[in-house]
């Protein structure tokens, strides 16, 4: 057994691989909750991928079948509603997860130097996954899915000059159309999740170069030679690490330690993930939204059109802006501010334990201003919410604003130099 | 934490468990419990190759009108996207099947391919109609009909059967297969049944 | 953190509905376990909606597999246009011309309950009343001009929108009360609301056929994975055990 190990390992490097990313890798010892949803981000992508796979075998890819061919799927291939549900309760789980985790970068300064490409990788996951999500929602070729494609296309008619043509050349015909349907078909099963795969392998490869930031933003590496054999941890570290750094007793193994940790909130995930897939998989209308039960009609736009619940902050901003091009800068402005974050923080302290109480602030006040968004952007228009979500646009940006202002000269808090 | 000292120390020996038992049965039960839920999770995968309903819809059994068939004519019926050969065998040729047993393989239908009733030289129900799936035994081609004497040519004295043209299989008519050719069985009789004296009910016995 | 979750909380946002000025929404209690319910609501639909609308994503087959009604009673007492127990629940009226007659196709109800609600459809179906000025007679509360007769009318008996004369900050107003029938159909007031309630029944087991299967499968993941977390959970803490952080 271990000489055909050997042998294969002479070959390719497969333990050494296995510990150097996934055994040995040292990880902070205080990662507390916040750090399990990069785990499950990679675990609903593969849900994504795996369940995705198995509904292209009875889908099909056009004007005339795809919605029938979709009601086949939940009616006549045996666990096909199991399969379809897995996939679009996942499509709003990713979601949940990735906001979560960046949620989680953003407090604890996970995009600070050295992290900034390891955050630029990320933002980039999160641009393909948005692509992937809408053009994975037209498929069904519902109500929802024909008009949410018209809008979000018609998007690009903003461009000067070129905008109405790149339009007709983004659905290949004068409206939203089979010809649309077939291309962004193809974008979604394979372009794009190869896109998202290979993009998921570089923010891991820069995570474990730079190595995992933690809830009080304290490096755990040290200089080679700055720390006593007793300040070194005892774990077995792979030597990929200990050779350039010494390595504080401030960490585990990720084997078994982080992975244990990762299981357990690994099964709490996957009871609410179940729950809502086996007894709520509409959720009220937010992950299936209700008009996409009825074929797609160019004739007839719905009452309401809203995109999936995943959009809908950026969806209010577009709509905070009485101007055609402008909005559509402003919310593509919104998404390129996340971009800039790790310039936009002047500040060298990461951890918001550490930071001024404006920052913490701030953080909060983001997130509620996201979440208000998004609650604007999914529900009917209404008079008092267009001042609203044009007051709640100024904050979005403001929160960036702020952060590049106070972050120069910020009271921060002394930061220790060991997690213990 | 500022003054480290040894004693205070995280190592990995403190990870030692104090019940190595309580680890072993926890390792092993968390293991098996994640296995099976990995079986579990996968059955729906595997289940939804199974044929569908719509499948099951067009393999559903088919309702055949024979009261329209000369002696001696073969019509075709498509069952579960097969074709069904239904053959009026006039007297004559019920007679012939006996002279060339002697060079078939299985002339006493001794391999399952047919359900019981259908184990006779005849192999059918009412001796007069032979119902057979038409798909060569071999690779699944669909034999030719040759009939009038054409089938002579390629069995010696055999006026009528069938004829494989992907690889030569012959078969007569009844549908068994001539020794010395690739076909290994002979061709399949499918459940049928007669619902009354003119319409044939393919797809499941009586 | 837990004022950030609060303000979570406070902001999801609820949905309610909001139905026609006159008539609310009024609630389905429907049953999905409730076989003599859904038969009685097949049948309605069989007899009264098939004839103008299709339900072309469903089979009559898993109707009667799923409702508990034997294929050759199936056939004999729901299938009026000779087709075969597994073809797809089809209308004999074609579609395209019912297109010209109504102004638009009668749209496909398979998924109608999904699309609009179990209470829309049950207030929907109760709230017609004669309406001279529309082309077939009726109006709706919930659906005004609405482009489809009445077809239950020989059910409900013809319905009728009735106000009440009320004393409103010293005016009399009319008031709307509900929609009464004059009693001339076959079955009275509370018998059409259950039947209607079959009806609709009905539409929501055919708007998602596995929902019953999902939620009987789900309660048994639900208490596996709750073992697997009990189990993931004590190995997690053996291995932590004693680890400061």
């Amino acid at each position: 057994m271990n000489a055909l190990l050997n042998w294969f390992e002479q070959r390719i490097p497969l333990m050494r691989v296995a510990n150097m990313h996934a055994i040995q890798y040292p990880a902070p010892v205080n990662m507390n909750f916040w750090y399990v949803f990069g785990f499950l981000a990679t675990i609903v992508l593969v849900n994504q991928i795996v369940t995705g796979i198995w509904l292209t075998m009875n889908f099909e890819p056009s004007a005339e079948r795809a919605f029938a061919s979709v009601e086949y799927i939940m009616r006549e291939v045996d666990y096909g509603w199991l399969i379809r549900y897995m996939h679009s309760t996942g499509a709003s789980a990713f979601f949940i997860v990735v906001y979560m985790h960046m949620f989680r970068g953003m407090i604890y300064g996970s995009y600070q130097k050295p992290r900034e490409l390891l955050w630029v990788f990320g933002m980039l996951i999160y641009l393909a996954l948005m692509a992937e999500a809408f053009m994975g929602y037209v498929l069904p070729w519902g109500q929802m899915s024909y008009w949410g494609a018209q809008v979000i296309v018609s998007l690009f008619s903003a461009i000067p000059v070129i905008g109405p043509d790149l339009v007709v050349w983004i659905q290949g015909d004068y409206v939203i159309s089979g010809a649309t349907l077939n291309r962004f078909f193809a974008l979604h099963v394979i372009a794009l999740p190869l896109v998202i795969v290979i993009l998921v392998f570089l923010h891991i490869i820069a995570l474990h170069e730079v190595g995992s930031n933690n809830p009080d933003g304290i490096a755990i590496k040290h200089k080679k030679g700055s720390l006593s054999e007793e300040e070194k941890t005892n774990y077995e570290i792979h030597e990929y690490y200990t050779s350039k750094y010494d390595i504080a007793d401030d960490v585990v193994p990720f084997f078994p330690h982080i992975v244990l940790k990762d299981l357990v909130a690994f099964s709490i995930f996957l009871a609410g993930f179940a729950y809502v897939m086996f007894f709520a998989p509409e959720m009220g209308g937010k992950f299936l939204e209700h008009p996409n039960f009825e074929i797609a009609n160019p004739l007839k736009t719905p009452e309401h059109i809203f995109p999936v619940w995943y959009f809908t902050p950026f969806y209010a901003i577009l709509k905070a802006v009485p101007d055609k091009l402008f909005g559509v800068l402003t919310m593509f402005g919104a998404i390129a501010a996340l971009f800039a974050l790790p310039w936009l923080d002047r500040g060298n302290v990461r951890s918001w334990r550490y930071r001024s109480g404006l920052h913490k602030w701030n953080l909060i006040i983001f997130a509620i201003v996201f979440i208000f968004l998004g609650y604007l952007g999914g529900t009917p228009q209404e008079n008092w919410k267009i001042i609203a979500s044009q007051i709640a646009t100024v904050m979005y940006f403001g929160f960036f604003g702020l952060l590049w202002i106070y972050s120069k000269n910020e009271k921060t808090k002394p930061v220790p130099t060991r997690i213990r | 934490m500022s003054n480290v000292s040894v004693d205070a120390k995280q190592t990995a020996s403190d990870n030692q468990p104090e019940n190595t038992n309580r680890r072993k049965f926890l390792t092993v039960a968390t293991s098996v419990i994640g296995g099976i839920g990995a079986v579990g999770a996968a059955v729906p995968f595997v289940a939804s190759w199974n044929p569908s309903a719509k499948a099951k819809a067009a393999g559903a059994d088919v309702e055949v009108d024979i009261s329209g068939i000369a002696p001696g004519q073969l019509i075709r019926v498509m069952w579960r996207s097969k074709p069904v050969w239904v053959v009026r065998r006039t007297p004559e040729l019920l007679s012939s099947l006996e002279a060339h047993e002697d060079q078939l393989r299985d002339p006493n239908s001794e391999n399952e391919q047919q359900p019981a009733f259908a184990q006779n030289r005849y192999r059918s129900l009412k001796d007069e109609y032979l119902v057979l799936v038409g798909i060569c035994t071999h690779l699944g081609c669909s034999p030719q009909h040759l009939a009038e004497g054409a089938f002579a040519e390629y069995a010696e004295g055999v006026a009528e059967g069938f004829f494989c043209p992907c690889h030569g299989s012959k078969f007569d008519m009844a549908g068994r297969v001539f020794a010395g050719v690739p076909a290994p069985l002979n061709l399949v009789v499918p459940p049928y049944q007669y619902l009354d004296d003119n319409t044939l009910l393919i797809g499941s016995e009586a | 953190m837990k004022k950030l979750l609060l303000a979570i909380a406070l902001l999801v946002p609820s949905l309610a509905f909001a139905a026609g000025s006159l008539h609310p929404l009024d609630k389905a209690d429907y049953d999905l376990t409730d076989q003599a319910s859904l038969q009685n609501g097949a049948r309605i639909f069989m007899n009264y909606c098939l004839g103008c609308h299709q339900q072309q994503y469903q089979r009559y087959s898993r109707t009667f597999a799923d409702l508990g009604i034997p294929t050759d009673l199936g056939t004999e007492y729901l299938q009026f246009t000779g087709e075969k127990p597994t073809d797809y629940i089809t209308s004999p009226m074609p579609q395209a011309d019912a297109a010209v007659w109504f102004g638009a196709p009668p749209p496909d109800l398979t998924l109608v309950a999904r699309v609009r609600g179990a209470d829309w459809l049950y207030t929907y179906l109760r709230t017609f009343y004669v309406d001279d000025s529309k082309t077939f007679g009726v109006n709706n509360l919930v659906f005004p001009n609405v482009g489809m007769p009445h077809v239950l009318q020989e059910l409900q008996g013809t319905p009728r929108i009735s106000y009440e004369e009320a004393m409103v900050d010293g005016e009399m107003v009319e008031r709307y009360v509900g929609i009464v029938a004059d009693g001339n159909g076959e079955l009275n007031a509370e018998e059409y609301d259950k039947a209607i309630l079959d009806l609709v029944n009905y539409l929501e087991y055919t708007g998602e056929p596995s929902r019953l299967e999902s939620e009987a499968l789900g309660k048994g993941v639900l208490i596996f994975i709750f073992i697997f977390f009990v189990f993931a959970y004590l190995l997690k803490k053996d291995y932590w055990r004693g680890i400061k952080k």
